[in-house]
């Protein structure tokens, strides 16, 4: 008989694959309509509206806010694919179909927090590819860029994981993305260095933890930053442990998937 | 060897209903074995908890020797299950969806592909491997479950209601398939309402009535136990009374139906003879439903009785 540790190999492999084709099955809902977005907001903000802004931060408008539209995309994208997947998977309830095989918690986890990030990182790959009609993009830290853009899409992954295991209905997986998710990212320095927020409003946005991912990925593009990055691996870092710990114990205890 | 064992198997669920008063109950390795019941006796809530997909409130499981809690992975290795409802993803296809399900078992994708074109052929659904599940009927659906539990070759298969909703035709080719996968070493355990499907492939049987084991054992011995029998004649010229006939008690008389009990090892003739001494004419006779049948509604009924007093 194979190990254990050789089954939750494969399986992870099953999940990540499974995830992977599910969201490309349905390319045109996932897939295109965030790179649409990306394109508008590069035109509207970033040509016409920044031609009148003039510099940001020492950069030029479109290219400031283009790591941030990215980034946005990326958030949403990989929160967007585990809460949909993981709550289908629930609503249909062939998340019993995980469920009844050998298949470690730890493995599930990580196999749709993979599934997330897979669909994050193609999304922003495509948005920086749109991009390249309106700016040069030079990376100037590919290296940083990576980790950023890599942590943030696994972080947002969980966050999709646990909403949706506690979604009892469509319309619990469409509160948090609308009513915090949306409001942090756009809070979180997309269009505008905190720098030019007048200090009570800069130092509470210091507590936007999405501020340091964008800031993050923003150095690692276009080598600025509003603080020290070192603060944005640590702030990013530490949610993917709570988060994750949190999503594996609610796993462990079955809720909302095990009667 | 015991393919599975339970012990004072208890489930109070989250809004406090006790669906299982604490079962005990044994299935031989190589049984075929039926988990009877009405409507919300525990059946599914026991199945449930045998494939890790409720949590017990008490007692204890062994498959084929584990320990459920302690060798969870080891007891899910040997299990294979087919639920009451669908729970496939419906947009996916059925070789994706048995491809799949294999990988959670550690096959890899190369064998598991090999391994779901045999059971897509074995269970008749290679026209529609490529084509959404939702797109097949519902027959179909149950047998793609069916392949689903198998494709990790199970010693141990668990199917609750398997037949529900689905043609005599295809019941019987199932019934066929189930016995020759039974003869070829699996156990299995199945849960059905139709009394027939279980007096004719189960050689075990538990009846589980409000959470609690109410009979057990082999189905011929339950069969024997059960002491009566009521036939149904027809009649060619109506009666307005109910006919006195001694040793036999008339449990119906409507027009031209007669329904009489007859106690196992009566014998038959006297009947005939009473009935043609009045001049009643009878044209067909049948059992009223099958001796199972009877045997499950008398005892469910007796409970039912208790449970009102
Ligand atoms: N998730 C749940 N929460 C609360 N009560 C439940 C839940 N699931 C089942 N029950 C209750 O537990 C009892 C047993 O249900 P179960 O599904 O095990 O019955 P069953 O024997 O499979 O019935 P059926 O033949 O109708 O499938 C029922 O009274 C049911 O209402
Ligand atoms: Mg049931």
């Amino acid at each position: 008989m194979t190990s254990i540790a050789a089954v939750n190999v494969v399986a992870f492999k099953t999940i990540v694959v499974k995830e992977i084709r599910r969201f490309m099955r349905i390319w045109v809902q996932t897939i295109v309509p965030p790179a649409v977005s990306a394109l508008l907001y590069m035109m509207i903000f970033g040509t016409l509206i920044g031609s009148r802004v003039g510099e940001m931060d020492g950069h030029r408008y479109i290219d400031f806010i283009v790591p941030g539209i990215i980034m946005m995309a990326v958030i949403t994208n990989s929160y967007a694919n585990s809460v949909s997947s993981f709550f289908g998977a629930k609503f249909q309830s062939h998340i019993e179909e995980v469920l009844v095989a050998p298949v470690h918690n730890v493995v599930i986890l990580a196999g749709y927090i993979i599934g997330g990030v897979c669909r994050g990182l193609m999304v922003g790959a495509l948005v920086a590819v749109v991009s390249l009609f309106f700016t040069r993009l030079t990376i100037e830290n590919p290296l940083i860029t990576l980790l950023i853009v890599v942590m943030t899409s696994m972080l947002f992954s969980i966050g999709g994981i646990i909403n949706s295991i506690f979604a009892k209905g469509f319309d619990d997986i469409s509160i948090i993305p609308n009513f915090v998710l949306t409001p942090l990212t756009y809070l979180g320095g997309i269009f505008y260095s905190i720098k030019l927020l007048p200090d009570f409003w800069q130092g509470l946005s210091m507590i936007n933890p999405v501020l340091y991912m964008i800031n993050g990925f923003r150095y690692g593009i276009l080598g600025t930053s509003d603080f020290n990055i070192v603060w944005s691996f640590f702030v990013i870092g530490l949610f993917i442990l709570l988060l994750g710990a949190i999503a594996l114990y609610l796993l462990n205890k079955g809720v909302g998937i095990k009667r | 060897m015991k393919a599975l064992e339970i012990f004072g198997l208890k489930k109070t669920y989250a809004n406090g209903h006790e669906a299982l008063k604490g079962i005990d109950l044994t299935v031989e390795q190589g049984d075929f074995f039926a988990l009877l019941g009405p409507n919300g006796a525990g059946k599914s809530t026991a199945i449930g908890i045998i494939c890790s997909l409720v949590n017990a409130s008490g007692g204890s499981i062994k498959v084929f020797g584990h320990d459920l809690e302690q060798q969870r992975n080891q007891c899910k290795m040997q299990i294979g299950v087919v639920p009451q409802e669908i729970n496939f993803n419906v947009f996916e296809n059925p070789r994706n969806i048995l491809i799949t399900q294999a990988g959670y078992y550690g096959i890899p994708r190369a064998v598991a592909s090999t391994r779901a074109d045999e059971y897509l052929k074995l269970l008749d659904l290679w026209d529609k491997r490529n084509a959404p599940a939702r797109e097949m009927s519902g027959g179909m659906k149950r047998r793609l479950m069916i392949a689903r539990a198998l494709v990790h070759r199970p010693q141990l298969l668990i199917l609750d209601e398997p037949t529900a909703g689905v043609d005599i035709e295809i019941r019987r080719s199932m019934w066929t398939f189930l016995e020759e996968i039974n003869r070829q070493g699996t156990t299995i355990i199945l849960t059905t309402h139709y009394l027939e499907e279980a007096e004719s492939l189960c050689r075990n049987v538990a009846i589980i009535d409000h959470g609690e084991i109410v009979e057990q054992g082999a189905v011929s011995e339950l069969l024997s136990r059960s002491m009566v029998q009521t036939f149904v004649l027809d009649l060619k010229v109506p009666v307005t009374e109910p006919p006195v006939l001694e040793g036999y008690t008339v449990m119906r008389c409507e027009h031209t139906r007669l329904d009489i009990e007859v106690t196992v090892g009566q014998n038959m003739n006297g009947l005939f003879q009473q009935l043609a001494e009045q001049n009643i004419e009878v044209v067909s006779l049948r059992n009223k439903s099958n001796r199972l049948e009877e045997f499950f509604l008398r005892l469910v009924g007796q409970k039912e009785k208790e449970v009102a007093a």
